[in-house]
């Protein structure tokens, strides 16, 4: 097993169940039943406590561990939810997520500065706890509180039971020193010889034993301490050791309230004590020999472990029982999941590719097929085809991943800013389940922060501001998200003061961008923001207003070949929407051909297509746009654009695009039909091709070019545009 | 191990220095011989230095052995070795033996 994938996964894991105690935490304050919550948050810490110590990663357990117990506290009402408390508690799940990031580095010591405030939090959570609980108190002295304060009855004394093996006497060890032992960590209440095991004299070997024992035993020691006494004889004896039986409710209790994990019975017990390892392992090997004897039984089922252990008296039957229902609790709540696997991002990207690649070769196979096959190869062919699609369908939905993880985040955000700033602000999110690629999210999320706290800092105004100009003393920021032809759409929207027009004109006439008389559109004026350097706040906070973010943020969504612009109105609000292409590896495509070229674009972008007939192109007079059915469509000659050679064909077709609201339409040649596109990307030196997103390998092996839709219809408005100011 | 027959029926067993593994083949041998011989055997436990489980047994051996055969068998002179045995093992009722402590 290696060492570092299994803390890779621990680091992971934690992080997720960082995030989880941090929703809790969030919600928890303003909840009824705080019940579940408060359960989230425990168990969390618990969880990653128990995995720390399996690392022996001291730092991190020594902190969880006050943490935990001021928890425990919480859910015991003892301590109360209020908002000290929850600040308390959101800044130990900061220093634990710095704890985790600081391992994540492999770094050996956590810097003085950690160290302070670990230290600092420390003591703000021990003033909850009460004075018996302190923190790396060993589980014996809890118990040792307990004991003593139970009754002394035969029944709160642990019971051992000991089986030798006959030789070992011959062994050179003796039972009875183990007793005397054993009364240096306890009292020897009773014990019994059992003497009926000798048998007559004649088949009596004086050296072998023959005499077993149980034992009445008080300790405060706990089961490990009291099994190590027989350390050494631990090869010769069947040693059986049975908690007190006031304890015993104690381990229901805790099986009951462990995490949820999926554990076999015994190791459950194990867990909570009342096996040690050592008889599992035995009860093991006993279950398997067991089968093994019986193996030609057909009927014979292979006993339940708790069946086992309770037959064999190692441990009490009540015990097993509740350890039964916490792993059929379990094993339920799994199959809720759904049965999740992590998988390594690099295997997956991959296997797109070798799909990538199946698509281009199947494409070739079948332009074969139709070519030179027969019936039966082009059937063949056609099926493979389809079954690559299914394929990549399927490969390329794996890595899609729902945009909600992203927004949920912002859920800390609104809070800290809205305590921060002294605002009032509460966050509201939709289309949640709205999936795009992953490394779209990824790269997604810094331009969405800085959009989210300029909406936070600058849009929504203060309580008292709001409600002066008759608006509610909450504000709303919105996060929205969907899918539209082809792209996906994300709105942060504020209700908000909005932009304030004269301001920005202001300040651009100011920084030389426009001049005094130059006439700008709303659109236009808002769209100034994301000049570098831009800025009309008049005091720089530290959340933002030195003009370093929006130029940044526009540059970062452009690289992703997507777009954003900004809606204001003054004193109702602003919204910023983002749109990103679905760039998935594969797409459906559309082929089109000009001349000998061959030109594709995205499937879904296709709206309709017809033939370009002679009549249209003469009512058209010569300009670029037609009548269809009533409604202007401005369209261009992929033969014009590219400056295709050869002669034009004496029939043209129009494809109609569209990409939002925008419709045009691309004149070509001829009409290929549908076509599955492994995008294949241009390299650097066409990376300032404004229509062109890149290109594709055809079954014939010929290159064929990606259309950039968008970039293409506001060409092609333009142009338009163009030509009627000349005219 | 010091053997004296005080009369006919009764035989008493002597048995010095210790009573455990080391010597208890040779122990039993003995103890079996006299069991069948006499009637009454009385074991002497006021020269044992040591005891260990193997000898426990024996004496248990004997003390079982001894109803098997109709001998009376008691056991005199425990010393400090041997009670601390009996008792840690909880066997002193089992042998019934009035005890006295020996100085």
């Amino acid at each position: 097993m290696n060492l570092d994938e299994v803390l890779q996964t621990f680091i992971i894991e934690s992080r997720e169940l960082l995030q989880d105690m941090e929703d809790s935490l969030l919600i928890v304050e303003a909840q009824e039943d705080q019940t579940e919550s408060i359960g989230a948050i425990f168990r969390a810490a618990h969880t990653i406590k128990g995995s720390a110590g399996l690392f022996g990663l001291d730092d991190i357990v020594d902190f969880t561990h006050v943490l935990e117990s001021v928890l425990d506290e919480v859910r015991d009402g003892k301590v109360a939810i209020n908002t000290n408390i929850v600040a308390l508690f959101l800044s130990c799940s900061d220093h634990m997520k710095v704890l985790i990031d600081h391992l994540a580095e492999g770094g050996e010591g956590l810097s003085d500065d950690g160290r302070a405030v670990g230290n600092d939090l420390i003591s703000k959570l021990s003033t909850y706890l009460d004075a018996i609980n302190q923190p790396n108190v060993p589980q014996v002295i809890e118990a040792a509180v307990e004991a003593s304060d139970a009754e002394d009855v035969d029944n709160d004394n642990w019971h051992i039971s000991l089986r030798f093996n006959h030789v070992v006497l011959r062994n050179g060890m003796d039972p009875l020193s183990f007793f005397r032992y054993l009364g240096t960590i306890g009292e020897i209440v009773q014990i019994i010889t059992h003497y009926d095991a000798i048998p007559e004299a004649a088949q009596m070997d004086p050296e072998d034993c023959y005499l077993y024992y149980d034992i009445n035993f008080r300790s405060d020691a706990d089961k490990v301490t009291i099994e190590d006494v027989f350390e050494f004889v631990r090869d010769d004896c069947l040693i059986h050791i049975l908690p007190p039986n006031s304890r015993i409710t104690d381990y229901v209790g805790m099986i009951q309230s462990l995490p949820e994990e999926d554990f076999l019975i015994g190791e459950m017990l194990v867990r909570c004590g009342s096996l040690t390892p050592l008889e599992l392992e035995a009860v093991l090997k006993l279950q398997s020999r067991m089968e093994l004897e019986e193996s030609t039984n057909s009927s014979f089922n292979k006993p339940p472990l708790g069946k086992i252990m309770v037959d064999e008296g190692v441990v009490d039957p009540q015990v097993v029982a509740a350890a039964i229902t916490k792993q059929k609790n379990t094993k339920s709540n799994n199959v809720l999941e759904g049965s999740m696997i992590r998988v390594d991002a690099n295997r997956l990207d991959q296997l797109i590719n070798l799909v990538g690649e199946l698509v281009i070769a199947g494409a070739s196979a079948a332009l074969l097929a139709e070519q030179e096959g027969s019936s039966s190869i082009k059937e063949a062919a056609s099926n493979v085809t389809r079954l690559v699609e299914e394929i990549r369908d399927g490969t390329l939905q794996l890595r899609m991943v729902q945009i909600g993880e992203t927004f949920n985040r912002f859920n800390r955000v609104v809070y800290d800013v809205s305590k921060e700033l002294k605002k009032n602000i509460v966050l509201e999110l939709s289309g949640t389940e709205t999936e795009l690629d992953k490394t779209v999210v990824e790269r997604i999320g810094d331009p969405l922060m800085h959009l989210v706290r300029n909406s936070l800092d600058h849009g929504i105004e203060s309580p008292e501001v709001r409600v002066a100009s008759g608006k509610s003393a909450q504000g709303t920021l919105r996060l929205n998200s969907y899918h539209e032809s082809g792209s996906i759409v994300i709105e942060i929207s504020d209700d908000g003061a909005g932009l304030n027009r004269e301001k920005i004109l202001a300040k651009a006439i100011e920084k030389d961008l426009i001049s005094a008389d130059h006439q700008l559109t709303d659109e236009e004026i808002h769209n100034l923001i994301f000049e570098a350097g831009f800025s009309t706040i008049d005091q720089v906070s530290n959340l933002s207003g030195r003009g370093v973010g929006m130029d940044v943020v526009r540059r970062n969504i452009e690289a992703l070949r997507g777009s954003v612009k900004m809606e204001s109105e003054q004193g109702v609000g602003t919204t910023t929407r983002i749109k990103l292409p679905l760039t998935l590896a594969i797409i459906d495509g559309f082929l089109m051909g000009v001349g000998s070229s061959s030109y594709v674009v995205p499937l879904d972008m296709v709206a309709e297509c017809m033939e370009l007939t002679e009549v249209e192109r003469k009512s058209s007079q010569g300009r670029n746009f037609i009548d269809l059915r009533g409604e202007v469509l401005p369209f261009i000659r992929l033969r014009e654009m590219f400056h295709v050679q050869g002669e034009q064909g004496r029939r043209e077709n129009i494809v109609v695009v569209q990409s939002g609201t925008q419709k045009a339409g691309f004149v070509v040649d001829t009409l290929m039909g549908e076509f599955q596109t492994v995008i294949k990307p241009l390299g650097a030196l066409f990376s300032n091709l404004k229509c062109i997103s890149g290109s594709t390998i055809l079954g014939s092996g010929e290159v064929a070019l990606i259309l950039d839709v968008p970039a293409l219809i506001e060409q092609t408005l333009t142009s338009e545009q163009d030509l009627q100011y000349q005219a | 191990m010091k053997e004296k027959t005080v009369n006919k029926e009764h035989h008493k067993m002597i048995i010095e220095g210790e009573l455990t593994i080391f010597t208890a083949a040779d122990t039993k041998t003995r103890l079996m011989a006299s069991l069948e011989q006499y009637s009454v055997l009385e074991i002497d436990l006021s020269q044992v230095t040591e005891m260990d489980s193997a000898g426990l047994q024996l004496l248990i051996l004997a003390k079982n052995e001894g109803v098997t055969h109709d001998c009376s068998l008691s056991l005199t002179g425990h010393t400090t070795a041997v009670l601390d045995v009996l008792d840690l093992c909880n066997m002193l009722q089992f042998f019934g033996d009035p005890v006295v402590m020996s100085s």
